[in-house]
């Protein structure tokens, strides 16, 4: 694998909620890089960070304001985790886009769609009413909504759900960003339009040349559409491999635990696995390795240290102290 | 277009209820305990003077035919005759209409215009000083009875430092604005304290919304986000507070127009009861469920304008 130019790299990003002793660590020392133009997927269960990572990267993070944040996020020379928020905003939208998992609620009810598409247009490029009009209809054009002339002088609760995203897709890619943060994109929509949501998000990727930061709880996502993997549980990244060696040899226990209970990969029988226990509270994670409670594999020392990220082989690393040992 | 079609609709649907308050209104007076005659008379009444008057108001007539000859009234704008001022009651309701709905208007607009700022603001730094010192103030404005908050203002405003007239109402318009702005402001006081706080809150829900993050993301500065995509979306609750409000404000302006001589509806109802005027009180009933209705009329039509949906339904 050459040495491929980043997009984006972060380090050591830790982020807590709240004050102690009901501090939150949602996100724990992860780093992990996003190379140009590719599709990193980022997986786990709810509540285990992911949105919060991607939340943290423009800092957007609505109402609930993180109480600590610290480490680095490098984008395109650039340490983001430092900017001013007047700085930052000019990132948002223009080199960072984002796209949420609720089409139904991401798009302003009381304003017309045209109009919503148009914004971003006109605060970063500065284009008149005119030329943002027609790039509006080029974007509507290029993310598959039909009759776009005439739709954008529509509110929201004309479309369909998966017409919405469409329309959250066609905001978000307005800018041509070099990375776009996809949080669940398509949980929230039925299957057969998940899959041409899809399918849309890497065709317009190939287009513009963006990297896409996908967030998804779904494995059979992930290797439809991305290049590399981070499997997250309880705020810490516990295995990045690509793609192909995620799924041909997965290696921390709770990777294989979630591929075990997908249909495709499930025991002899076609019986499914589901994994025990629920996910820890990230203001009191056991001690150790996390996943300890969980894990079929635990010994007692796995509740002494937490298992640093160690390579396996190269572009592979698991966080696991029984890697190595046989099997 | 829509919106048109949604304001006749709305203008049809409000012929039932006008009705609905003719008879209410009509009925009222019918099912009082007493006789009306024998109560405008009083103690000196003579049966032949009550009979007389029975006649004369047409109170020996079945009830239909009555409330056929009130509507008839109506209809021609007399409201019949007021027995006080014996003269026609249409004219003399149009006469002091426009004082009670000069100063509802304009304390609604004062009310409004310290709303928006005030309610924004204290909804963006939520608990810091000025949202703790409007709580306060507000709830203060509140909490003292309107009468004592004129004479409150009246003393610097309009006696130690004569900016506002004391009382009475004006010759032109400019004259009657100046009359009018002291006591528009003590009402305003009331509806402002209720509408920043439901205004607020819905600014903090509305700024959770996902589709406010969808405009953050896009970059949009936050004065944007707020101007663009909270406010609008966070008056729909705030327009039903004010309407209902505003009515009961209606109702309401008497206490004001008696502290500042103010001639309009609410001293002619406190008047017109104690003179036993029916006709007069029946008519100003009228009057006044009619101008709430006309309130909640403006109010559903600012829905359809604030949120597109509503007009659809």
């Amino acid at each position: 694998m050459s040495a491929a130019h980043n997009t984006l790299a972060v380090e050591h990003l830790r982020v807590t909620f709240g004050k102690a002793p009901n501090a939150a660590t949602a996100v724990d020392d992860v780093s992990f890089e996003i190379r140009q133009g590719e599709v990193f997927g980022l997986v786990g269960e709810s509540g285990c960070g992911k949105s919060v990572t991607c939340r943290s990267l423009i800092q957007l993070f609505g109402g609930s304001r993180p109480s600590a944040m610290t480490g680095s996020i490098s984008f395109e020379g650039r340490n983001l985790a430092a900017l001013q928020p007047k700085d930052l905003v000019k990132v948002r939208g223009s080199e960072i886009a984002m796209i949420f998992q609720d089409p139904m609620t991401a798009l302003n009810p009381t304003m017309k769609v045209g109009r919503q598409i148009e914004e971003g247009l006109r605060q970063h490029e500065k284009l008149s009413a005119r030329q943002a009009r027609e790039k509006a209809i080029t974007l509507l054009k290029s993310v598959g909504v039909m009759a776009p002339e005439r739709r954008l002088d529509s509110y929201p609760h004309a479309f369909s759900g998966g017409m919405r995203q469409r329309v959250l897709i066609a905001i978000a890619l307005a800018c041509r960003p070099k990375l776009l943060i996809a949080d669940e994109p398509t949980t929230a929509l039925d299957v057969t339009v998940q899959d041409q949501i899809l399918k849309l998000i890497l065709k317009l990727r190939a287009e513009i040349g963006m990297a896409v930061l996908l967030v998804t709880h779904d494995l059979g996502v992930v290797a439809q559409t991305c290049d590399r993997v981070a499997v997250m549980y309880a705020g810490r990244i516990v295995e990045l491999a690509t793609t192909e060696q995620l799924f041909a040899k997965p290696s921390h226990p709770y990777t294989r635990a979630l591929l075990n209970a997908l249909p495709a990969h499930g025991g002899r029988g076609g019986r499914l696995q589901p994994i025990g226990g629920s996910p820890p509270s990230l203001a009191a994670p056991p001690p150790g390795c996390r996943f300890h409670p969980r894990c079929s594999l635990a010994i007692p020392a796995c509740e002494l240290q937490q298992p640093p990220l160690a390579a396996i082989q190269e572009g592979h690393s698991a966080a696991c102290i029984r890697i190595g040992e046989p099997a | 277009m829509n919106l048109l079609f949604f304001c006749i609709s709305r203008l049809l649907q409000l012929v039932p209820v006008l009705l609905g308050i003719t008879i209410v209104a009509f009925l009222l007076l019918r099912v009082m305990p007493g006789d009306p005659a024998t109560l405008m008379l009083g103690s000196r009444g003579t049966p032949e003077d009550i009979a007389a008057l029975t006649s004369q108001l047409g109170l020996d007539r079945p009830l239909w035919q009555q409330y056929l000859s009130f509507l008839g009234d109506i209809a021609r704008g007399s409201f019949g005759r007021s027995i006080a001022y014996k003269a026609e009651i249409g004219p003399l309701l149009i006469a002091r209409l426009w004082p009670t709905l000069a100063l509802v208007g304009l304390s609604t607009v004062i009310a409004v215009l310290m709303t928006i700022p005030l309610a924004m603001y204290t909804a963006v730094r939520r608990n810091g000083a000025v949202d703790h010192a409007v709580k306060f103030f507000f709830v203060t404005a509140m909490a003292m009875p309107p009468f004592w908050l004129g004479v409150l203002l009246v003393l610097p405003l309009a006696i130690a430092v004569p900016i506002f007239p004391v009382s009475g109402y004006g010759q032109d318009w400019l004259d009657k604005l100046h009359h009018l702005a002291l006591p528009a402001f003590i009402i305003a006081l009331g509806t402002a304290a209720l509408t920043i706080r439901s205004l607020r809150s819905s600014i903090i829900a509305v700024l959770g919304a996902d589709y406010v993050d969808t405009a953050r993301a896009k970059g949009l500065p936050e004065r944007s986000v707020l101007r663009r995509h909270v406010f609008r979306n966070s008056l729909t609750s705030t327009i039903s507070v004010l309407a209902v409000h505003t009515s009961w404000v209606i109702g309401g302006t008497v206490v004001i127009e008696t502290v500042f001589g103010i001639p309009g509806l609410g001293s002619l109802l406190v008047a017109s009861i104690s003179a036993r005027d029916y006709p007069m009180v029946q008519g100003l009933t009228v009057t006044f469920a009619v101008l709430v209705v006309v309130i909640n009329l403006l109010a559903d039509i600012a829905y359809s304008i604030v949120d597109p949906r509503v007009s659809l339904s």
